[in-house]
């Protein structure tokens, strides 16, 4: 159930020129509203944009007086831009939480269940920060793939999580600055092809990145959920703008029906 | 791992939560406390049909209502514009289907929508929890289409019809009827023969002469006008050199249209008698006051919602207290009373 809340800044930390770290209070979001991450918190960026921003949410915790989640996001208009010049104090006019999360089952109600999986984490780019729970949230390690455009764009703060909680993560990045050179793809190929024990992927990053893992998941396998993004208005499912085209010709919307669609029911070629 | 939770409420919890009918609206969100508003009366008249308040919402930007179900109570709303149906389901256009522009953002859904049978199976029986007008929203490919989804609607309770000839997204029918009086005219007379309930027809900012279409639909026989449309629009990405829609054009709403939509209301409302449903940019009291002013009975919110949900209720509030604070004793008595130069 989304509530509209104000929010305050807690924490404001640059991460590199356009990349910002921000951990706001969300009142009681985690605890009474679930908020998860791979949500995300559609954010009211200034008098000047007449339309909210959808940022997905990297890391929840229960806190007290309030609730705590972390936003990675990237300036890449002007409201982000706006969201980027928040300072500690400031408070945002929030909705949330919104959208689905990857399933997972939960550990207390389906332990037979989550105990039959192994779990390939899959993130490129600013795709990278919605994954970090999973990484956590596992009774067991998992193992992750992280792709960047270059050494620079691979945040330790962000990396560490994963290093920290899985049991084997491998970069890449285009240039080949950091870990492999090349594409997220290549190297999931390569860990399926020697280890033959994973169910699933989780990925979220750039459309071309989801339909290549996509298809490497498809060829293995393997079950794969993706995490999509699209121009988004009202956030809640009302305005069907965000539309993302599926198989079956039909059309399902990022905010309401997504962000994280099964890889199989999305139309790559639309 | 936090427990899961369901996410969408299903119909019976929706009363959780919500802001209505008493619950206080999140503090900080809250109208400023303002003397006695609701010894007002705030109900009008549109075509008939009697609406609790003046402040109905836009079709195309509530969908059937479920989501906003969730942050209030739809029965504080004068009445819901249901999203636009066709005869048969249609998927509406490839993404992206919106950008934002100054004050204002461009669309191109392109009638998405379940189809008229699934609205009036599974949409309309969850509106109709409400104490609420529904206005069932039709485009229709021919006249006659228009006419078998009046006599559908009619006959499974909807409210009131406005009838959608002026949709900028689609190619056949929408906005080529809402361009052509005779047309508009033919399009009115079907749906009038055929509809049981009152008929509202939406006519289109994207001609020379509104009043020339407004009278053609009046004649016609229509029951009521709303307006205005999106205004057709455009904007290009001057890096990549394309357009940010896909379908390099769309509709305009927002702020930015207000002052058409004020100045198409007033000159509608000079040249035909019908009850008048204003639209067009409305994000605050003041801004549905001008409409009302300008010569409309009632008013939509559209895109304002996609800011701040609870917009419509704002609006509402802030319309009582204007009308309040001129010593007025029914909103209805801002209505045409504009004092033009």
């Amino acid at each position: 159930m989304p509530i509209q809340q104000i929010c305050t800044v807690v924490e404001m930390t640059r991460l590199d020129a356009s990349t910002w770290w921000m951990v706001l209070e969300v009142g009681k979001m985690v605890e009474q509203h679930a908020l998860r991450g791979g949500q995300f918190l559609h954010i009211k960026c200034g008098d000047n944009q007449l339309l909210r921003r959808p940022i997905s949410v990297a890391i929840t915790q229960w806190d007290d007086p309030e609730d705590l989640a972390t936003l990675i996001f990237e300036v890449r208009g002007e409201g982000t831009r706006w969201l980027s010049q928040r300072r500690t104090g400031d408070k945002l006019d929030v909705l949330g939480p919104l959208g689905n999360s990857f399933n997972v089952p939960g550990i207390e109600e389906d332990f037979a269940e989550i105990k039959e999986r192994h779990y390939l984490l899959v993130g490129g780019g600013i795709g990278v920060p919605p994954l970090i729970m999973y990484g956590w949230s596992m009774p067991w390690p998992h193992t992750a793939v992280l792709g960047f455009r270059t050494k620079d764009k691979a945040f330790p703060a962000v990396v560490g999580r994963f290093q920290e909680a899985c049991e084997e993560t491998y970069l890449c990045t285009d240039d080949g600055t950091l870990g492999r050179r090349g594409f997220v793809d290549a190297q999931v190929r390569e860990i399926l092809t020697k280890d033959k024990t994973f169910t699933d992927i989780l990925a979220c990053g750039p459309k071309p990145m989801l339909k290549s893992v996509a298809k490497v998941a498809t060829e293995f396998g393997v079950s794969c959920q993706v995490s999509m993004e699209e121009r988004m208005g009202c956030g809640v499912g009302a305005c069907l703008v965000c539309a993302t085209p599926m198989k079956d010709g039909t059309m399902k919307h990022v905010c309401k029906d997504g962000p994280v669609f099964d890889a199989e029911e999305v139309d790559w070629d639309a | 791992m936090p427990e899961r939770q369901k996410l969408h409420c299903e119909e019976s919890e929706i009363i959780v939560g919500c802001a209505g009918n008493g619950q206080k609206l999140p503090q900080v969100f809250a109208p400023p406390e303002i003397p006695d508003i609701s010894r007002i009366d705030m109900s009008v008249d549109l075509a008939g049909v009697t609406l609790k308040n003046p402040v109905v919402v836009a079709s195309g930007t509530f969908g059937f209502g479920r989501e906003y179900s969730r942050f209030f109570d739809l029965s504080e709303l004068g009445g819901i514009c249901c999203k636009g149906l066709t005869l048969h389901r249609r998927e509406g256009n490839p993404p992206p289907r919106i950008a934002e522009t100054p004050m204002g953002i461009l669309n191109s859904v392109g009638l998405q929508n379940p189809g008229v049978d699934a609205f009036i199976a599974h949409e309309l029986p969850f509106l109709r929890q409400h104490d609420v007008k529904v206005i069932a929203n039709i485009s229709g490919n021919s006249p006659e289409e228009y006419g078998i989804m009046c006599e559908k609607l009619s006959a499974a309770g909807a409210d009131m019809i406005e009838v959608n000839i002026s949709c900028p997204n689609v190619k056949a029918g929408g906005l080529a009827y809402g361009t052509r009086p005779d047309l508009a005219a033919e399009v009115t007379k079907l749906a009038k023969s055929h509809a049981t309930v009152p008929v509202m027809v939406k006519l289109s900012p994207n001609v020379t002469d509104i009043t020339e279409i407004a009278k053609a639909v009046a004649d016609a026989g229509a029951d009521a006008l709303s307006l205005i449309n999106t205004l057709r629009g455009m904007r290009i990405d001057v890096y990549t050199r394309r357009p940010i829609l896909k379908m390099n054009t769309g509709g305009l709403s927002g702020p930015a249209v207000l002052p058409v939509a004020v100045r198409m209301v007033w000159e509608v409302a000079s040249a035909v008698k019908l009850p008048i449903l204003g639209m067009g940019g409305v994000s605050t009291g003041g801004d549905a006051a001008q409409l009302m002013l300008a010569g409309a009975s009632a008013v939509a919110v559209g895109t304002a919602l996609f800011a701040d949900p609870y917009a419509p209720l704002k609006v509402r509030d802030g319309l009582s207290e204007i009308a309040t604070t001129q010593g007025m004793n029914t909103v209805r008595e801002l209505t045409s009373s504009v004092k033009p130069w």
